[in-house]
């Protein structure tokens, strides 16, 4: 496995990011002094592994592929966002929107998550060791995200397919959510993510699982889909 | 008859009364609003005809995205198709605008929904909308694309995002989306990402990365705060700005904010294209004006005012087929048109998925009724017959390019027209709303 190290202080966000893009299928990089710089990792396509030796800024690793990227340190906003595969770990806290609209691969914050964590969420794993601010999962359409911690309010507002496990408190529930008793499925999926992220400290047989409330919105017509239950509330109140 | 409740009124609020919510329909604004027809074009007089200008024949090379981006946009025309959903259109509509475009020397711009193969494919220049839905998105169709649209607003209901029918989320489009199929969609207003205004700079940074700084990035504004809008656009680094005024489409969405929000586009224009003066960026950014653009004279004059390219959505569609009476296949469709409640000529049921003539639906049977090569070959000639009809009023104004058309060039019909676009008058010397003096009379 080819060894690279490259200095952001020398060569900028631009150039970083092309070096990044250069770096063959199979390489290890080493990022000094990526020192919260935005934008750092994005869009990469190859399967690489990239490790920052320090706190990055918003969007690193976003709109991305394939890469396993390890922070050491924080992340700024929208960390992993519009991720289509690969990883992202991220060895501190992350900003606001981590994971959003990430339609694949897996997020893992090993500290707590801002505001509207996994927002828009469309595929991806979204694993946070600590907390998660208000409105996480916020009108997330399918992928999992697991709180090993407390979630704050608003937990899961207008969420679709997506599917939440909360192993500490919830503050509230956003609209549209439902805590359920998780079944077997739920378990293994859980005990997997919490193996696969490395997080001992949770109990995935003592998780919240939070999902939709299943109601299919119909706004125009007032029709429901076909095998759903009614819609509850008022058009206004309904989002996608 | 009562002028506060004429007969539509009463119908409006028997219709709330029975069914407890409120209207939804495609299209633009409706109503009578200050427009492109309440300004004329003064030609060249013995006193300003320049014989060197009047030779030869009038450019209309449209340049976009000449700020920032490696390759800037080249078109031969200044009118590009705006973005219309996939989901809110057929695939055949999406490829016949996208081969319309090719065909015209112009760009086609994707929408809410992603990017289709065919419409790349069709497309030789292609603009990719990165909407708040985020629907579809994926990071290879935006390397793809010549050129980046980042959707902060649309024309028609500038706050709000719109609505996609459950009628029209089919499976191929629910999975394209990441959604299920059949709910009725509200799209969100804003992108999930970023947390407001201060994101945006780093945003655009963000695409720029992705797509190796290699095209230009605009960003669309739905009309309302137009000069503070456009002032965050160029301050974030945009290369084009987008205006988007409230005669512009929509596929769907609530007409209470179709119709009681947003600015007419006469006045976005005007305030757009003063703001990126008053900035000292005229020229570096470009502007695109969309909304209710309809003829070569509405393209003429919308440069005048400072656009340096139009965007066309719904007369686009119209050349297309859109409220025809008869589809491709020749049958007519009036009696499809009634089964909607309206008539050809009179059509706005795009959000109900069942469009006669097979442009806003995703059911295949109607789909089919639409022929993308002859749909495609209708907006092709209409995009040059505008282009021809603004390049006529050009070289009448004594000008050697549609871009040298300038503000000097127009006089308002009406007080309202001349205060929103900030021109004469017409016989007049008065500008209302500027203070007295040289061009203010
Ligand atoms: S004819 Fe079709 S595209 Fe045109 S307004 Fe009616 S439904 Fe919409």
């Amino acid at each position: 496995m080819a060894e690279v190290t490259l200095d952001a202080d020398r060569l900028g966000i631009r150039g970083l990011n092309a070096a990044l893009h250069a770096v063959p299928a199979g390489a290890h990089v080493r990022v000094l002094n990526p020192r919260g710089r935005h934008n750092l990792a994005v869009g990469l396509r190859e399967r690489i592994a990239v490790d920052f030796a320090g706190p990055c800024g918003h969007y690193l690793g976003g709109l991305g592929a394939c890469a396993e990227i390890t922070v050491w340190g924080p992340v700024g906003r929208g960390v992993g966002e519009n991720l289509m595969s690969g990883g992202i770990r991220v060895r501190g806290d992350a900003g606001g929107g981590a994971a959003a609209a990430a339609r694949g691969g897996t997020i893992v914050v090993a500290g707590d998550c801002g505001s509207v964590a996994g927002i828009g969420l469309a595929g991806g794993t979204l694993a946070i060791a600590g907390n998660a601010g208000p409105y996480c999962g916020r009108a997330a359409r399918s992928g999992v995200i697991l709180v090993c911690g407390d979630a704050d309010v608003g937990l899961g507002d207008a969420l679709g397919d997506a599917v939440i496990y909360v192993g500490g408190r919830i503050a509230g529930l956003g609209d549209g959510a439902l805590a359920a008793e998780p079944d077997e499925n739920d378990l293994t999926a859980a005990k997997l993510i919490a193996a696969t992220c490395g997080f001992d400290h949770v109990d995935p047989e003592n998780l919240t699982k939070v999902t939709s409330v299943r109601y299919r919105p119909r706004l125009l017509s007032g029709r429901r889909a076909a095998g759903r239950p009614p819609v509850p509330g008022r058009l206004s109140a309904a989002s996608a | 008859m009562s002028h506060t409740f004429p007969p539509h009124v009463i119908a409006e609020i028997q219709e709330r009364a029975r069914l407890g919510r409120y209207g939804v329909r495609g299209r633009g604004a409706a109503r009578r609003l200050p427009g492109f027809d309440d300004l004329l074009l003064l030609p060249a007089a013995a006193a300003t005809r320049d014989g060197a200008a009047r030779r030869g024949p009038c450019r209309t090379e449209t340049v976009l995205g000449t700020r920032y981006a490696r390759n800037p946009v080249v078109l031969e025309l200044p009118v590009t198709l705006a973005g219309m959903a996939y989901g809110s259109i057929s695939p055949g509509a999406k490829e016949a605008l996208g081969r319309a475009a090719t065909m015209a020397g112009t760009a086609a711009t994707t929408g809410d929904g992603g990017m289709t193969p065919q419409e790349r494919d069709a497309a030789k220049t292609l603009v990719y909308q990165l909407t708040p839905s985020r629907h579809g998105v994926d990071p290879d169709d935006l390397r793809a694309a010549d050129a980046v649209e980042i959707v902060l607003g649309q024309g028609a209901h500038p706050g709000p995002g719109g609505l996609l029918p459950g009628e029209k989320l089919r499976p191929r489009v629910a999975r394209r989306r990441g959604v299920p199929p059949g709910v009725d969609l509200r799209a969100p207003a804003d992108h999930p990402d970023w947390a407001g205004p201060d994101g945006l700079a780093v945003k655009i940074a963000e695409i720029r990365e992705a797509t190796f700084w290699r095209v230009p990035v605009f960003v669309k504004l739905g009309a309302a705060r137009v000069a503070e809008d456009v002032t965050l656009a160029v301050t974030a680094g945009a290369d084009v700005v987008v205006v988007d005024g409230m005669q512009g489409g929509t596929g769907g969405g609530e007409e209470v904010l179709i119709e009681h929000t947003g600015l007419p586009t006469l006045a976005a224009v005007r305030i757009a294209a003063d703001t990126l003066a008053e900035l000292g960026v005229r020229g570096e950014v470009q502007l695109v004006v969309s909304g209710g653009i309809r003829t070569g004279a509405d393209v003429a004059k919308a440069l005048a005012l400072g656009a340096d390219a139009v965007s066309v959505g719904v007369a686009a569609l119209i050349a297309l087929g859109c409220n025809s009476s008869s589809d491709d296949t020749g049958a007519d469709v009036t009696a499809d048109y009634r089964a909607l409640g309206t008539a050809p000529g009179a059509c706005t049921a795009c959000h109900t998925g069942g469009c006669p003539v097979g442009i806003a639906t995703q059911d295949d049977v109607l789909a089919d009724r639409l022929d993308p090569d002859l749909g495609a070959e209708r907006v092709a000639n209409y995009l040059r017959a505008i282009t021809a009809e603004a390049a006529l009023l050009a070289a009448a104004c004594g000008h050697a390019s549609v871009h040298d058309l300038r503000r000097d060039d127009l006089v308002a019909l009406t007080v309202e027209a001349a205060a929103m676009a900030r021109v004469p008058l017409a016989g007049t010397t008065w500008i209302p709303g500027l203070p007295s003096g040289p061009g203010g009379g």
